[in-house]
């Protein structure tokens, strides 16, 4: 597939997909496209003349033509080859670091089992924190940045080794010579003033974990007596916020389930509660589960990013604007090709370490003993697995390699691929499709930006 | 041009001439920890 296109908001979107142009076209350029490539000049005019004249249409064709010829249209995908002769060395330069495999609530959409990965509750001693830190500082070769993301279960019942943790870390980054970004997701319910002061300094990103309005987040996110969070997080997820240094990124973070597919009133809600910075994402819950998304759900899903895309639009406008994560697509910059085709680099750039130390591809695959690519305290991995997520790029995805958002999405999450399909290289359906309208709405987002 | 406008040109052609050097951010694609869409990141080559 070379071009995609579609209409929103009154608008005619045209993607090429291998150069990543972007056209805002009128109806005459928009039907002529559907022919462009299979039909003559000549085919095309009588094909269109009961819609459009034929003076109109020739000029339309004028006009795609001269963007072919300049690489902004019907370009042909320059990186495969490039990108499958690549035989450069892969470096291990983020970690998801999953210092409590416990929890203090019982979110019923956990894919941890309420923090224990379906093993024991466990929380990481520094000890093995530390040698993790050593184990990704020895593997990044080059690579000057690494992220650190500090995650659960509830990684602040363990704070104290958090703690310890950074401090060696942050001594490690001077003698190596590295920048070490920690990134912390919290459930919110153990901050208080001394953590959410020393989460502002030391945290390059903060997640803090609310999922909407009361109801929403008290049907879903609950202690073990089956009450509802809300009214305890809802405070403290302000304060960090209002303490946050503004030169530093939060996130106020949801999930969406089955039972609230009307997830822009969740969206809406937290923009009244003052916060700016939102991420309300899908749940992924196998198909038997309640709260697990269905496929008859999507147009009401595809509604609700409709409409979050115009609110962002709208109160953009009116000099109130805020992010909504997965809208945030720079058009006119963003990774490289070389980022895009190999994603979320599961298995070979990102790992994540158990309390015990034990290494796997990401935080998705932990506890599934077929994909432990080893220990902290051996130092080594599996070298043969680690090559398959390697691999496991777009070109060896054929469902990606037809699929118009391959250089946005980069073949999906390589664990929900193996949940769903018990293969990395068959990507989740579901995913796909809401991916693809984020995508949409995102970038028409960006159109309606650069044209005011 | 008259039935066009274009927005942006493109530039995942002209970014292979970057090394791919990777400093840029991880992106997580699964929905249970922030999940980044690849084309969220900034390019952080220098």
């Amino acid at each position: 597939m070379k071009i995609h296109k579609y209409r929103i908001f009154d608008k005619n979107i045209v993607i090429d997909v291998n150069s990543g142009a972007i056209h805002v076209v009128d109806d005459v350029v928009y039907d002529c496209l559907d022919y462009y490539e299979t039909k003559s000049k000549k085919e095309i005019v009588e094909l269109l003349s009961d819609k459009h004249s034929r003076e109109s249409i020739l000029e339309a064709l004028e006009e795609i033509e001269y963007l072919v010829k300049e690489n902004m249209l019907f370009t042909e995908d320059f990186y495969k080859e490039i990108v499958l002769n690549d035989k450069s060395p892969s470096y291990i330069k983020a970690m998801c670091l999953n210092v409590a495999h416990d929890c203090n609530l019982k979110c019923k959409y956990c894919f941890a089992s309420e923090g224990s990965y379906e093993g024991k509750r466990s929380l990481m001693s520094a000890e093995v924190g530390k040698k993790a830190i050593d184990f990704v500082i020895k593997n990044s070769g080059y690579r000057h940045n690494i992220e650190i993301d500090l995650f659960g279960g509830e990684p602040l019942m363990n704070f104290d080794a958090v703690k310890e943790i950074i401090e060696y870390a942050k001594e490690q980054e001077k003698i190596h010579n590295k920048n070490i970004r920690f990134t912390i997701t919290t459930n919110a319910t153990l901050l208080n003033d001394e953590i959410m002061d020393y989460i502002d300094k030391n945290m390059g990103n903060v997640i803090l974990s609310i999922d909407g309005r009361r109801e929403v987040n008290d049907n879903i996110r609950v202690r073990y007596d089956g009450s509802g969070t809300f009214d305890a997080i809802l405070p403290k997820i302000k304060k960090m916020v209002e303490k946050r240094d503004k030169n530093k990124q939060y996130y106020v973070r949801g999930t969406f389930t089955h039972e609230n597919i009307d997830f822009y009133n969740d969206v809406v809600f937290l923009l009244d509660q003052g916060f700016n910075e939102i991420s309300i994402e899908p749940v992924v819950l196998e198909d038997e589960n309640p709260l697990a998304i269905k496929k008859e759900d999507l147009p009401v899903i595809f509604e609700q990013y409709e409409k979050i895309a115009k609110e962002l639009i709208e109160r953009k406008k009116e000099g109130k604007g805020f992010k909504f994560y997965h809208f945030n697509i720079d058009i006119n910059g963003g990774p490289c090709v070389y980022k895009r085709v190999s994603g979320c680099g599961a298995g070979y750039e990102y790992v994540a370490v158990t309390p015990e130390g034990d290494i796997y591809p990401c935080h998705q695959f932990v506890g599934k003993e077929q994909f432990k690519l080893g220990n902290v305290f051996d130092g080594r991995i599996d070298e043969k697995l680690s090559k398959e997520f390697k691999d496991a790029h777009i070109y060896n995805k054929p469902k990606c390699m037809n699929c118009w958002a391959r250089f946005y999405c980069s073949g999906g999450c390589q664990a929900n691929n193996y949940s769903f399909n018990g293969d990395i290289h068959e990507p989740y359906d579901l995913a796909c499709e809401m991916m693809k309208k984020r995508i949409e709405c995102a970038i028409a987002v960006k159109v309606f930006e650069e044209e005011n | 041009m008259k039935h066009v406008k274009t927005i942006n040109v493109g530039t995942l052609k002209a970014s292979l001439a970057k090394p791919g050097c990777k400093e840029c951010a991880n992106s997580c694609q699964s929905a249970c920890k922030t999940s980044a869409t690849v084309a969220n990141l900034p390019c952080e080559h220098n």
